[in-house]
């Protein structure tokens, strides 16, 4: 399970904030086909946001394959969502980014510099954008 | 379906003052309406009107189809209403705070009432003139959801609360919403409170209605449009707040044409409103659009 949190002043919609929650959740193998998603009224009380936002926000995920829900049992991370990676290689990719983030700041390179740099080091790779 | 409130021609006058004047418009069912206005627009009137408290001069409003006036028990029983500073009794306890809830009300939910008052860990023994503002809405919000309403008007339900109870506050009734599919029309300064929880918008100056609709639509219909002061003029669609750049200029539009040349932008509900807020004439549709319920 997870928790959604909300930045009403990033100018992003609540429910594509939600929507981002999940599948970056998804992404990083926190959430795995079959994880049940907070039920809407938990998610309502919890950020104190229109039900009609969180509802919405599982429309979507379901239309694009992100999710499925069982009717009266909940919403779920779907079979058909993109595979994250395993946690253990999760980890071990997010510390060889620490690793380097520290020699970029060592090296004297601010946020702007290192998004910068990141940006033209993917496109270089040609990694390949899914969904 | 009905709408939950429809107003035609709704007016209302105070000596020669109108406070609410030729007013249309027409909240669909399920919707969390956003009342808004400076102070003096005509918020607490309309509100009042809609309720039954006061009687129009011109025009007429109605809940769920029926009139406050022709038919005051059947509104009655469909509405919940948290008045301005939330009166309540300060001498009676929470418990006869309920009770007289109950007494007053044929659909009262005692246990809720009380499993309410238990969740937010509210002593029912504690007279209610010595709970903190936070609670005292708390008990408010408790008595209006109780009689199970199908519309739920709260004027200024958050004023003077501190950000955390705001909070509290907004989460009790938007569950409250999540759980009955309630309708609610609540009028609010706070619109970062607003972006949460509304899905509908009414914006009132000067006791006219400047613009209603849901917010789905009515926010990517208004755009900023960017472009040479001197071309101004070629701006097409409803100019809701006009620029004052002298050479290059920001137009706030509703269904805009864009000109050659020009950029558009989109708006934040909090854009919108202190637009429409900063020109009480702008706006002022002459009849409800139809809106899908």
């Amino acid at each position: 399970m997870i928790d959604f949190h909300l930045d009403t002043r990033s100018g992003v919609s609540a429910y594509m904030q939600i929507v981002h929650q999940v599948q970056r959740a998804v992404r990083c193998g926190l959430l795995t086909p079959g994880d049940r998603l907070p039920a809407a009224r938990e998610v309502v009380a919890a950020l104190a946001i229109n039900p009609n936002t969180v509802l919405k926000a599982y429309t979507e995920l379901e239309r694009d394959g992100w999710a499925a829900s069982r009717a009266g049992v909940g919403t779920f991370v779907a079979e058909t969502a993109p595979r994250g990676v395993d946690l253990e290689v999760h980890d071990r990719l997010v510390r060889s980014l620490r690793t380097w983030l520290r020699e970029a700041a060592e090296a004297g390179l601010d946020h702007d510099a290192v998004e910068a740099l990141f940006t033209l080091a993917l496109d270089a790779a040609g990694v390949k954008r899914v969904a | 379906m009905n709408p939950a409130l429809e107003a035609t021609g709704l007016g209302k006058r105070y000596g020669s003052t109108w406070a609410v004047r030729d007013l249309s418009l027409s909240v669909p069912p399920g919707r969390v309406a956003a009342l808004v206005g400076p102070n003096g627009a005509g918020k607490t009137t309309l509100l009042q009107l809609a309720v039954g408290l006061l009687t129009p001069d011109t025009g007429e409003s109605t809940v769920f189809g029926w009139s406050p006036r022709r038919h005051p028990t059947l509104v009655l029983a469909r509405i919940g209403f948290v008045a301005q500073d939330r009166p309540l009794y300060r001498r009676f306890t929470v418990a006869e705070t309920l009770r007289m809830g109950r007494e007053l009300n044929p659909k009262w939910d005692q246990p809720m009432a009380e499993q309410r008052m238990r969740r937010l860990e509210i002593p029912l023994e504690r007279p209610v003139g010595r709970l903190s503002g936070g609670q005292q809405a708390q008990i408010a919000l408790a008595l209006a959801l109780s009689k199970r309403p199908e519309l739920l008007l709260l004027d200024e339900p958050v004023a003077n609360l501190d950000p955390l109870a705001r909070r509290l506050f907004l989460s009790e009734l938007m569950a409250a919403v999540a759980a009955d599919g309630l309708t609610v029309i609540l009028s609010s300064h706070l619109v970062a409170d607003l972006e949460r929880v509304a899905d509908h918008l009414v914006i009132l100056g000067g006791g006219r209605l400047q613009v209603a609709g849901d917010l789905d639509l009515l926010l990517p219909e208004h755009r900023w449009l960017i472009g040479p002061a001197a071309e101004a003029g070629r701006v097409g669609g409803t100019v809701v707040q006009a620029g004052t750049g002298e050479r290059q200029c920001r137009v706030l539009v509703r269904r805009p044409r864009v000109p050659p040349g020009w950029t558009a932008e989109p708006v934040s509900l909090e854009d919108l409103v202190l637009a429409y807020l900063a020109n009480p004439i702008a706006g002022a549709l002459p009849m409800p659009e139809a809106v899908p319920a």
